[in-house]
């Protein structure tokens, strides 16, 4: 693919709001993972919350939660500065919102459904089905508060959305259908993903663990990021970060579960390099999905250490932030981003006991380092598969 | 602009059972009798396998493997794009159903089936297709913003791509708050370029005009149109079969819509206006 220049970027967590303090936890392992006071969530496990966001404040900032988190996001590190710059540059039409979200705003939904009018079954009148519930609603968030109106569309394949809008958008700028794109979303925690992934056993009740022997499942963390992307500069700046591979696939094999020998994961990972046009061994470091369910990591160790051999530097920053489900993608991406600008290997504090059966090279201390090319690993639910591939200019 | 070429349609909706015996119909050439929705089992669901699927993957799993054998491509190498405003209605009312009771108790099949890209999902395992798939929402745009990744993808990647569009009524107490009429839903292999099994041509654009989208001229595929926001191809669908050179207004959003240029090609044996 053309390599896209990633000229602005912001990102809000449970690790904090923008980048600096992001890369803060980052050097020094603070993790944003606290017992769950979620509502009225009465779940032994752990979430990595966004805070403040319920806040008198806060609360009319945006129509949902989960619009209120990208808001968030948006307000970060001079981003929606940075696109009005751009928007004046190519021109409002000219400049495509493809963002992704797995949930959406359906926390307002589930408060509805407790709030149904006892005589006709009726949601409460207060409830706004367009800008909370459906799908796009992030999306349309975004283009209302950036003041854009090119094409917009909302991505939702569960955990590997707001890796795969990045291909997404690459296509559409490359087609022509717009000259820039913000990637990006958001997801927001509510009790569907909670007691749904409860319900599959797959909560762990302790900070989770990716890549240790005692791992037992996700924690499950919120938050929302976003990138201007953009066609190159002749002469980037040095630290710019760039987009250079995206590789999507499916496994075919289950809706929940991950192919056990992580067959569809090599694939997007294999895809990722050709369309970057590299070999894996001018990857220096990778930031896996690693969800720390005990299938999951195995799967991903399976298809890293088969395509990568063992000598590749990888860690899952989940421990960190917690799952973000539709949007760890995109935080992950920033996450990558910043390792590249900054020179930082992020390591998985609270992983104590590595599993020796695992054969990847695994960070668990965060270090120093150079690093010119990242891959970022998400996949989800579906079987859907996505690989990023973010590096320096050449 | 983008251009496309259509290989391939499937089609189920109210009085539009399969393509083939809805092109007259939607060519103007029968009349339109509203009828209720029956989905064709599809071959790629085994009998025992296809009590147990939702609507939604049903419903999918037909125009999807309608287009794809009009087409004549194989589903296992052919990526796909999903596109639905609504998504699976019925699953999600039980959730929210669920977590509304003091015991909260979610059923873990209904959860995994809850993604938007569950379709997506079961596609690939039924087709055993590790292709990318995409799935997309555009509120009333969806279709339109698929049609638009579809292309774009074909044209990207230089392999045809099959587009798959798809809305179903919500249960209350959702439908009040979003009302959806009927399922609808429809299905386009698109390819970047011209081959034996084309249709028509597509150059797509996205324009403000101040101009209305195309409507339907029959009141009730009209109502049908506005109703489902999968069923806003239905102008696009009636252009293919009409098999006659001409311009459709899509919905998109703000007053903006995907103008679509729709060159048919071949002999008309393939087009609205057989015999």
């Amino acid at each position: 693919m053309q390599p896209l220049v990633l000229s602005s970027f912001s990102v809000v967590s449970s690790l904090g709001d923008g980048l600096d303090a992001t890369l803060d936890a980052l050097r020094t392992g603070k993790s944003g993972l606290a017992p769950c006071r979620f509502e009225t969530v009465k779940l032994p496990t752990y979430v990595g919350e966004v805070r403040g966001l319920d806040d008198p404040a806060n609360i009319q900032a945006a129509p949902c939660r989960n619009s209120r988190v990208a808001r968030r996001a948006l307000e970060q590190d001079g981003f929606a500065r940075n696109v009005a710059v751009a928007r004046e540059k190519y021109g409002s039409d000219r400049i495509g919102v493809f963002v992704g979200t797995s949930t959406s705003g359906i926390l307002e939904t589930e408060l509805a459904y407790r709030q149904r009018n006892s005589a006709n079954g009726r949601l409460p009148a207060a409830f706004d089905y367009a800008q909370s519930h459906n799908t796009f609603s992030v999306a349309g968030f975004v283009s209302e508060y950036l003041a854009l109106d090119g094409p917009a569309v909302a991505l939702s394949s569960a955990c590997a959305t707001t890796a795969k809008v990045f291909g997404t958008a690459a296509r559409m700028i490359a087609s022509g259908m717009c000259d820039a794109a913000i990637v990006g979303g958001a997801d927001s925690l509510c009790l569907t993903t909670l007691y749904g992934f409860q319900s599959l056993n797959l909560l762990s009740t302790a900070p989770c663990r990716p890549f240790d022997r005692e791992r037992d499942g996700i924690s499950i963390g919120e938050g929302a990021g976003f990138a201007l992307l953009e066609k190159p500069a002749e002469r980037e700046v040095d630290d710019a970060v760039m987009l250079l591979g995206v590789g999507e696939s499916n496994d075919a094999y289950h809706m929940s579960s991950p192919h056990p020998e992580g067959v569809g994961a090599r694939l997007a990972m294999e895809r990722a390099l050709a369309s970057a046009a590299l070999a894996p061994k001018d990857i220096d470091y990778i930031n896996l999905h690693g969800t720390a369910t005990k299938p999951g990591d195995a799967a991903e160790d399976i298809a890293v250490t088969g395509l990568f051999g063992v000598e590749t530097p990888c860690s899952s920053t989940k421990g960190q932030t917690g799952h973000t489900l539709g949007a760890a993608g995109i935080i992950e991406a920033i996450i990558s981003g910043l390792s590249i600008r900054h020179g930082l290997m992020p390591g998985s504090p609270n992983t104590q006991n590595l599993d020796a059966s695992l054969r990847g090279r695994y960070v668990v201390d965060s270090r120093p380092a150079r690093i010119d090319r990242v891959m970022s690993n998400s996949f989800g639910f579906g079987g859907s598969n996505c690989s990023l591939i973010l590096g320096r200019a050449a | 602009m983008i251009e496309a070429y259509v290989e391939g349609v499937g089609l189920c909706g109210p009085g539009l059972q399969g393509w083939e015996s809805s092109r007259t119909v939607l060519a103007g050439i029968r009349p339109y009798l509203s009828m209720p929705v029956v989905v064709p089992p599809s071959a790629l669901l085994p009998a025992n396998e296809r009590r147990r699927m939702v609507s939604t993957v049903k419903l999918t799993m037909a125009v999807g493997s309608e287009a794809i054998f009009h087409a004549g491509r194989d589903a296992a190498v052919t990526p796909t794009v999903f596109t639905s405003s609504s998504g699976d209605g019925d699953t999600i009312h039980q959730i929210l159903e669920a977590l509304a009771t003091p015991e909260r108790e979610v059923s873990p099949t209904r959860f995994h089936n809850s993604v938007h890209n569950a379709p997506a999902g079961y596609w690939s395992i039924a087709t055993r297709s590790r292709e990318p798939t995409t799935a997309l929402c555009g509120y009333d745009a969806s279709f339109a913003a698929g049609l638009l990744d579809a292309a774009a993808q074909a044209k990207d990647e230089g392999r045809p791509v099959a587009l798959i569009a798809y809305d179903l009524p919500y249960p209350e107490p959702l439908h009040t708050v979003r009302p959806v009429v009927s399922s609808f839903a429809t299905a386009l292999v698109l390819n970047p370029q011209a081959t034996d099994h084309s249709l028509a041509r597509l150059i797509i654009a996205l324009r403000r005009t101040g101009n209305e989208p195309t409507p339907m001229p029959d009141p009730a595929l009209e109502k049908l149109r506005r109703g489902n926001p999968a069923a806003r191809s239905l102008p696009l669908l009636a252009a293919l079969a009409r098999h006659a050179p001409e311009t459709v207004a899509v919905d998109y959003r703000d007053g903006k819509h995907l103008m679509v240029d729709v060159s048919p090609i071949g002999s008309q044996s393939r087009g609205g206006q057989a015999a």
